[in-house]
């Protein structure tokens, strides 16, 4: 039976499930306990669970994912709850020197199946460090599998798949977006879920196709209805690190024009390398180059402006358009 | 002497003289018999033999770099040994001497420094974790595996102990100061013990800390404890008493085991261009070899037999290392691609066919060399 849930009970409800089913699963961040985080991700959790499945941890970035990736050595799967986006980066040397390559580095007799959440992205209001999108970084470091989710439904299912991962996953949590409701279904099984790593057609259209992801779906779905003349498929990228190529290049095939839209800095994101791949992949097929549409080469800019740095439904429009006139 | 003051001198547990006098210490009796002593003088000589060979392979160009542990070899056996089937060593780089108490085959340390890997055991099987390069990392992963054992409640005195290794250098890291506090906050069963070898690569102690390093401990609410690090059964007495600590549920302990690095910080340093060898002419009278030897030979401990059979196991050792060195073979190309990940991912999958393909295309050009 299905109910209403928004993405961030989604997740709660995912979180809830893992760790019934798995006892080795460990929720550990900064207020994920009384509290249940700042935005009550893991409302009820430690009630449920005790303070030792469900840690408030010292407020120390580097210390959550290092003593994480102890507890995974250790044979534990903790899900690390990183409290905003720009706060990630003290834990950088231990996500990306240790845990991304613990495996590798171990021969593959280690595994370090840590999930990082992350609440990323802007259109908040929020104060600087709020509102970043740093998925490049994740996606440029071998090791990591990096993945986020648009929909309550999605959400729903990609924690739970990223909890049984042996792989470290960023799992990145389009905040904007944590109190949009919509249909999960509750009962069904977790292997009849789409895989982690698949890309959905969000939106089937056949004169182009955007391909977004995260909080930007919402968006592009939006930019494709309000274009009335033009049939405009949407392709929810869902996993970042592996990018389903096979569904983005299928579907460029069909029609022609890609635009590629993220909050993300335009210059070495995921936009700039799905441009590339497509290129390689469907050069005979592209009537125009790839177009993107990203947020811009600047730090994110303070609350009063993010509505022209952030990709909306014109600047999706325009990508189109741009694409058309080719 | 300018590397301590009389202060801290007071606080330096010591059993063992460097003139092979042993010294009682109220709180740290010492339990061992006459075979264990003899034991440990083994694994100082042959350690220091391992050490002594690798540096001369990579001098040979059969190692890229080899970090030496001389001078630490009390620090390592003493610590080493104190260890238990149970419990957990997370090591940084120079560990040689423990790694050799974990029953890590010496050459299987060296395939990390000859570039065919970069781990080169089963850290379950042994115990003994991976190398970790980037200083100070591992304190915070010593201490989440801690925190694993507690959840398991493998504590108690059949349980777990957990003990993370470091120098002077890794106390300025961030870290570090995070897993002391993670550690200290979960009373975590793990001892933190930090080879001061005075030097980290050309920085001396002063540019790490302004107090002594056991007492930064306190700041963090759990016990620290300065030890002569060259002195291997004050090493001993005190690491198990840690460790015993840690396994009863007590929580985390300091130890700074004082001592010196003999060679270079890694076969690529020059340290005669930062500090003097009337410094080291002063720390090889405190030699961790020769007072053990010392006291062994003035107690009628061990016969002159014994050490001329520790001599001759050692000339042994070396040459297998030697062999098992130049054995050690390259991985494949194709390696690079294997275990990235756990799962199947197509990036990598890819990648790896369309390199396959391209080495393969040699063969098919008849090309067999050089690739």
């Amino acid at each position: 039976m299905g109910s209403k849930l928004t993405l961030g009970r989604a997740i709660n409800t995912g979180l809830r499930q893992a760790m019934e089913a798995d006892p080795k699963v460990l929720v550990m961040g900064e207020d994920v306990g009384k509290l249940g985080g700042v935005f009550r991700v893991t409302d009820g959790l430690q009630k449920d669970f005790g303070a030792d499945r469900v840690i408030d941890t010292p407020l120390a970035e580097s210390g959550i994912v290092g003593t994480a990736i102890g507890l995974a050595l250790r044979g534990y799967r903790p899900v690390c709850e990183i409290q905003f986006d720009g706060f990630f980066f003290p834990a950088a040397n231990q996500t990306f020197s240790q845990l991304a390559k613990i495996r590798r580095r171990s021969a593959g007799v280690l595994s370090v199946p840590v999930v990082i959440r992350i609440p990323y992205g802007g259109g908040i209001g929020a104060v600087e460090h709020h509102s970043e999108s740093p998925e490049a970084y994740f996606t440029h470091t071998a090791g990591l599998r990096v993945v986020t989710a648009a929909t309550p439904e999605d959400a729903y299912w990609a924690i739970q798949q990223a909890v049984a991962s042996d792989d470290p996953v960023i799992f990145l949590e389009p905040k904007r977006r944590y109190y949009e409701k919509a249909e999960v279904d509750t009962d069904a099984t977790l292997s009849a879920a789409p895989p982690l790593d698949a890309a959905r057609v969000a939106r089937p259209g056949s004169d182009a196709t955007i391909v977004a992801y995260g909080p930007m779906v919402k968006t592009a779905l939006q930019a494709a209805e309000a274009d009335t003349e033009r049939d405009i498929e949407v392709i929810d990228l869902r996993s970042l690190a592996p990018i389903d190529y096979d569904t983005v290049a299928d579907s460029v095939r069909r029609t022609g024009r890609l635009v590629v839209v993220h909050e993300a800095p335009l210059t070495n994101g995921v936009g700039g390398e799905i441009s590339a791949r497509v290129t390689e992949e469907c050069f005979y097929h592209l009537e125009a180059p790839v177009m993107r549409v990203c947020g811009f080469d600047t730090p994110y800019p303070q609350s009063r402006l993010e509505e022209y740095y952030l990709p909306d439904l014109d600047r999706i429009l325009d990508g189109i358009d741009r694409a058309f006139a080719y | 002497m300018h590397y301590t003051t009389a202060h801290e001198d007071t606080e330096l547990i010591q059993l063992l003289t460097p003139d092979g006098e042993l010294r009682e210490h109220p709180d740290y009796p010492l339990d061992i018999s006459a075979a264990e002593v003899r034991g440990l003088y083994r694994d100082l000589v042959l350690v220091r033999r391992i050490d002594t060979e690798a540096v001369a392979l990579q001098r040979q160009g059969e190692l890229g770099l080899w970090a030496s542990l001389l001078g630490q070899e009390a620090a390592q056996v003493g610590s080493g040994r104190a260890l238990r089937a149970n419990d957990m060593v997370f090591p940084s780089y120079r560990e040689h001497g423990v790694a050799w108490c974990r029953d890590v085959d010496p050459w299987e340390l060296l395939g990390l420094f000859r570039g065919v890997t970069n781990g080169g055991w089963d850290p379950n099987e042994h115990g003994f974790q991976l190398y970790t390069i980037v200083i100070g990392t591992q304190n915070l992963h010593a201490t989440g595996y801690a925190m694993g054992v507690q959840r398991d409640g493998a504590l108690g005195d059949d349980g777990t102990a957990v003990i993370s290794y470091f120098g002077d250098g890794a106390t300025s890291q961030g870290d570090t100061n995070e897993a002391f506090n993670f550690a200290a906050v979960n009373n975590a069963p793990v001892v933190f013990f930090c080879q001061n070898n005075q030097w980290a690569i050309s920085e001396p102690l002063e540019r790490q800390a302004r107090v002594p390093l056991y007492q930064r401990a306190l700041g963090y609410g759990f016990p620290g404890v300065r030890i002569d690090g060259n002195d291997v059964l004050a090493t001993l007495a005190v690491t198990r008493r840690a460790l015993r600590s840690a396994r009863e549920g007590q929580g985390p302990t300091l130890i700074e085991a004082f001592t010196y690095r003999m060679g270079a910080h890694t076969t690529n340093d020059d340290p005669t261009r930062y500090r003097v060898s009337a410094e080291i002419d002063e720390w090889k009278q405190r030699d961790p070899i020769l007072r053990l030897r010392a006291y062994l030979a003035n107690q009628g401990m061990a016969t002159d037999t014994f050490f001329a059979e520790v001599d001759t196991e050692a000339d042994q050792l070396g040459e297998r290392v030697r062999d098992e060195c130049r054995a050690l073979a390259d991985p494949e190309p194709l390696d690079i691609f294997r275990e990235v990940y756990a799962e199947p991912n197509s990036h990598i999958d890819r990648q790896r066919a369309d390199f396959a393909e391209y080495l393969a295309s040699f063969e098919d050009a008849g090309v067999t060399e050089g690739r």
